[in-house]
């Protein structure tokens, strides 16, 4: 398994290099992960769509959808691509510590 | 699976939706969504039939084709039936929501806020007489084909 030092911690990532533990993440994290995706400094609206994330996977066991995101995160689907320029499902899931989203919504 | 190549990531699509039944234009819908969604740019361009899509009056009653599909493994003249069509399209639509994945039209929405370009086919918007009015508002123009070909400098072309 491939690892990675995040906040001073040796983390161990999955093949796709996103965490391969849920319970190994915490905000300090989310914040260095977000400046590797370039994103400098996480607003309240990427901690809505952060928190809205890991809720939804730790009911469900998958990351929600971009038409799911875009109905119940309380962020709309325009704010969602300029908050997470490079794909915000995806990059969103990485930074909230989550495996790649299954779906292809 | 090793390669000794190293292939450059795809940055831009441009796709072509031809089709206009309900199995027609999702593929191309999806595509373009998932373009956007891994940070691909895309343009959708809606020709022939596809027009159906964006049509404000018809975006919303697209039909599966139950005939003249041998993959519906349904015997053409049972595919001819009143109702079939109607039948497949709502068991369609059924399993589609399961996947979350939209009605055309909220579909088309979530795909032009997320950044891709709308745009329909002059030469079939003349042929059908149509007008810029009779589209949805996501559309953002109407483009001859080498006004297309300009729009997709640098794209990958995918027909549907």
């Amino acid at each position: 398994m491939p690892t990675a030092t995040l906040a001073g911690k040796t983390i161990e990532l999955d093949a796709d290099g996103h965490l391969a533990n849920l319970a190994d993440w915490t905000e300090e994290i989310a914040r260095e992960l977000a400046k590797e995706a370039g994103i400098e400094e996480l607003t309240e609206d990427h901690w809505k769509v952060i928190r809205f994330m890991r809720k939804v996977y730790e009911e469900e066991g998958d990351a929600p959808s971009i038409r799911r995101l875009t109905k119940e995160s309380g962020v709309d689907t325009k704010t969602l691509y300029k908050l997470f320029p490079k794909g915000p499902a995806k990059k969103a899931a990485k930074i909230a510590g989550l495996p790649k989203p299954k779906g292809c919504i | 699976m090793a390669n000794e190549t190293e292939y450059k990531p795809i940055e831009k699509v441009s796709i072509i939706v031809s089709r206009g039944s309900l199995e027609g234009v999702y593929p191309g819908l999806i595509m373009a969504n998932g373009a956007r969604m891994e940070g691909i740019e895309a343009q959708l361009f809606f020709t022939f039939f596809g027009l159906e899509a964006i049509i404000d009056k018809r975006m919303d009653h697209l039909k599966v084709a139950t005939v003249g599909n041998p993959a519906m493994h349904m015997p053409t003249i049972i595919g001819m039936l009143p109702g079939m069509s109607a039948l497949a399209t709502r068991m369609m639509k059924k399993e589609m929501e399961k996947l979350d994945i939209p009605p055309v039209r909220e579909f088309i929405t979530l795909i032009h806020d997320s950044g891709c370009e709308i745009y329909a086919c002059k030469a079939t918007v003349d042929m059908f007489h149509l007008k810029k009015e009779d589209f949805c508002p996501e559309v953002d123009g109407i483009l001859t084909v080498g006004e297309f070909y300009e729009k997709s400098a640098g794209a990958q072309i995918i027909f549907t």
